[in-house]
């Protein structure tokens, strides 16, 4: 079986001073030299194949005799349909596969056959008149020669690559200040983010956190349908949610110029993380923090919104607030700098 | 071997049958050749010699959880709707009657609950797209390893690496599409990525969503890049590897009679194709057993996608695990300057660093010829450690890996194991430059032992 070259053998031998000895000898398995063993192989691998067929069977009986869906069977808390579809499928596929290879190692030949290799590169002779053909062919062209023709060819193509980038404009309309601002406008009231109620300084204790939107999510018009719903309904929540957490009023640090941008101890804050956008919900009572479940990002709420730990860098943006005529908390303005992650041209003083 | 064999001997032919009357598998090969003309490239390849060794099984993995993600995709695009138009889910499940919701939501909910097998297939679904996944990543350290990326073959190994990029891709699109909850988090995480990049970031994010996120364009976007776009990608290149291998023919293990200019194992017909058949049936068996039994993904526990709203204890699937990692443990640095905003803390560990990883996966082979100036072809394997410095470097990654991956689930194990999650965070900052560096040397003196313990 040995197919080494002489030529090859006498380059080896200073790197290898052990000649080659070629494969070890063949050994033929019980199935080639016993017509018991090989029949007891046919038997096993026609087993599984029906075992493979059985399983196939049940597949499809359990298709049209397990009902799925509401008050569908159930089999140890899990859908019964699924586990059965999923086992019989499994066991039809691995059955037929553990066959098809015990065939292949019981009874086909284990006779292992030895090819060639060649080099990755072509011959010689190819090479060269490959090399030949295409200089022919270049020279043929004359585009080495005629420069005015190759130059003004070069200029089309490269102007051409604009229109398929152009085409893409219409992807998306332009930033503009979309970014810097939310639907957060003066005396707007703050929401609870479910039920949409607005919500007396007096309806929170000491530690207490509301999830919390404009009121204007929650807006419906004369014939009860919603005043911002679809699209823009999610693109106003991405930016507008807001925790309100009530605190001693003697722990808050407010930042300058936020003297009066709390009510009795309430702050509200935005609820987008500033590192990458996630809704920040995790509020520790005691400490005033507020954590990121995404990327940990952790920020005190009592010390104007500073990032305390983690990979955000920048403080929560901190909604100024106030009570209306009627006790309401509502937002004194909009957020006085953009929510959310950062972007390259915001400016961040 | 004194036994008389020739009595019994039917499957051990030496040499080819030579057919005397062509049989009926011959008439229709000949009917074929008549307008095709195959013979000449058949006559090499039917018998085709492919060697035996376990791990150039891994391949195989990825090749056949790359087969059942075709045929359980199509299943689901028969009924996955791609739009984010809100509906009033009706359908079965209880929890989420009269809730507002996507359509992509919706439909997901529809394959789960009210279409036979529906659910089985979504999870075979999720679960191959992880070990397909998983056994690209295996079958690269393989490769890696044992040095069979070296001349003539660099060009496939770089083949391999966008492949392993793209399925990267092609997973987080695909888990993108239900608009849960989860997925929407990770959409919104992505949108963060794509405005920290310098100048271009906010007007990226623009195209990208068709305005502002989450806007109504993503879904059917990313949905048409993951149904056709890339799996055509991938498609594509999994035809140049195959192409390639078959060319180069496949590296082997040296042994008595093993050089660099054979290739010794089984022909193609009849067992290696049995063989690889009957593999892809024990990988779509198993892939079964998985989807029917492990859930994975229950979208329906996490609701439809709310901006104001998030699961804690948030994960990616597993492939996104370094990322997350990098991410949470790169401290909070930005700079601003003119009026701009540069987020390192975003734009290294998402946008750079994977980047880095990627360009340095891709050149290796290049990088260590330029190093050892070995410029010969090889075929045969090497043991890792016979190239102790590459191994080594292995070593250090999947330390790095691990730490990465650590670092990307620090609230789960701060949970488990009742530690300081921000202590954990600190240990990390400080460990993904210690420990792979101490796992090198380890692993580098390790390989050199071996080595003498190999040739007393």
């Amino acid at each position: 079986m040995n197919t080494n070259l002489p030529a090859e053998r006498s380059r080896e031998v200073e790197a290898d001073p052990i000649a080659n000895p070629g494969l070890p000898a063949h050994t033929w398995r019980p199935t080639d030299v016993d017509p018991h063993a090989e029949r007891r192989a046919e038997r096993q691998v026609a087993l599984l194949f029906g075992l493979s067929a059985i399983c196939t069977l049940g597949f499809l009986v359990s298709y049209f005799a397990l009902s799925i869906g509401e008050g569908g069977d159930t089999f140890l808390n899990l859908g019964a349909s699924t586990v059965a579809l999923g086992l019989f499928m499994s066991g039809a596929f691995l059955f037929m596969g553990i066959g098809i290879i015990q065939w292949a190692r019981k009874l086909m030949s284990d006779q292992e056959i030895t090819e060639e290799r060649h080099g990755a590169a072509s011959p010689q002779e190819d090479r060269d008149a490959t090399l030949e053909a295409l200089s022919a062919g270049l020279e043929e062209s004359g585009i080495g020669r005629r420069r005015l023709v190759r130059n003004s060819l070069l200029g089309a193509v490269a102007l051409i690559a604009l229109p398929p980038i152009v085409l893409l404009r219409d992807l998306g309309p332009l930033p503009g200040d979309a970014l810097t601002r939310t639907i957060w406008t003066r005396g707007m009231r703050i929401a609870r983010d479910v039920l949409g109620t607005p919500i007396r300084p007096s309806d929170m204790e000491i530690g207490d956190l509301i999830n919390a939107e404009p009121e204007a999510i929650f807006e419906v018009d004369d014939n009860g349908e919603h005043v911002i719903e679809g699209a823009e309904l999610q693109i106003a929540k991405s930016k507008s949610a807001v925790v309100v957490v009530r605190m001693e009023p003697d722990e808050i640090i407010p930042g300058p110029g936020r003297e009066n941008w709390s009510v009795s101890g309430i702050v509200a804050y935005s609820k987008i993380c500033t590192h990458v956008g996630c809704p920040i919900s995790l509020y520790e009572r005691t400490t005033h923090h507020l954590l990121c479940p995404c990327h940990q990002s952790t920020f005190d709420l009592a010390d104007a919104g500073k990032v305390i730990f983690g990979p955000a860098a920048r403080p929560l943006p901190q909604l100024p607030i106030t009570v209306d005529d009627e006790g309401y908390l509502v937002a004194r303005s909009d957020f006085t700098e953009p929510v959310g992650p950062s972007f390259w041209e915001r400016d961040s003083e | 071997m004194s036994i008389d064999t020739g009595r019994f001997v039917r499957s051990n032919r030496t040499e080819a049958a030579t057919a005397k009357k062509p049989s009926r598998v011959g008439g229709v090969a000949i009917w074929a050749d008549e307008r095709l003309g195959l013979g000449t490239a058949m006559k090499k390849n039917l018998r085709k010699v492919f060697p035996d060794h376990w791990s150039f099984m891994l391949g195989e993995i990825a090749l056949w959880s790359f087969v059942v993600l075709l045929l359980t995709g199509i299943f689901l695009s028969l009924w996955f709707q791609p739009s984010m138009a809100e509906v009033t889910y009706e359908g079965s499940y209880d929890p989420l009657r009269g809730i507002q919701m996507s359509q992509a939501y919706a439909s997901t909910l529809h394959i789960s609950f009210e279409i036979r097998g529906g659910l089985l297939m979504r999870q075979m679904h999720h679960w191959s797209a992880m070990l397909f996944i998983a056994a690209m990543f295996v079958h690269l350290m393989r490769v890696f390893l044992t040095g069979a990326f070296r001349k003539p073959r660099e060009l496939n190994w770089v083949i391999g690496g966008v492949l392993l990029l793209l399925g990267i891709l092609e997973g987080f699109a695909g888990y993108s599409l239900p608009d849960d909850l989860l997925s929407g988090t990770g959409l919104r995480i992505a949108d963060g990525i794509v405005k920290a990049t310098p100048v271009l970031g906010s007007y990226m994010s623009f195209f990208m969503f068709g305005g502002e996120f989450p806007g109504e364009v993503i879904i059917p976007r990313l949905y048409i890049a993951h149904v056709l776009l890339i799996p055509g990608l991938i498609l594509a290149l999994i035809t140049a590897h195959m192409l390639l291998l078959v060319y180069h023919k496949h590296t082997q293990w040296p042994g008595p009679g093993r050089t660099e200019k054979n290739v010794v194992g089984f022909p193609m017909l009849p067992v290696y194709m049995a063989k690889a058949g009957g593999f892809f049936f024990m990988v779509f068996g198993i892939t079964a057993l998985m989807g029917g039994l492990l859930a994975i993904n229950p979208v329906w526990k996490y609701g439809p996608y709310d901006p104001s709203k998030v699961t804690a204890g948030s994960q990616p699937d597993w492939y996104m695990g370094i990322a997350e990692g990098l991410m949470r443990i790169t401290p909070g640095w930005e700079t601003h300057i003119f009026g701009t905003t540069w987020s390192w803390n975003v734009m290294i560990p998402a946008q750079i660093l994977p980047m880095v990883l990627l360009m340095v996966v891709l050149s290796w082979p290049f990088i260590e010829q330029w190093v050892t100036g070995d410029k010969r072809e090889h075929h045969l394997l090497q043991r890792p450690r016979n190239a102790p410095t590459r191994t080594a470097f292995l070593a250090a990654m999947i330390t790095a890996y691990g730490l990465l991956w650590a670092a990307g689930g620090n609230d789960i194990i701060a949970v488990m194991f009742d530690l300081n999650l921000n202590y954990i965070t600190y240990f990390m900052r400080v460990a993904i430059f210690v420990i792979p560096t101490i796992a090198f040397f380890v692993a580098r003196k390790w390989c050199i032992s071996l080595q003498r313990s190999d040739q007393e």
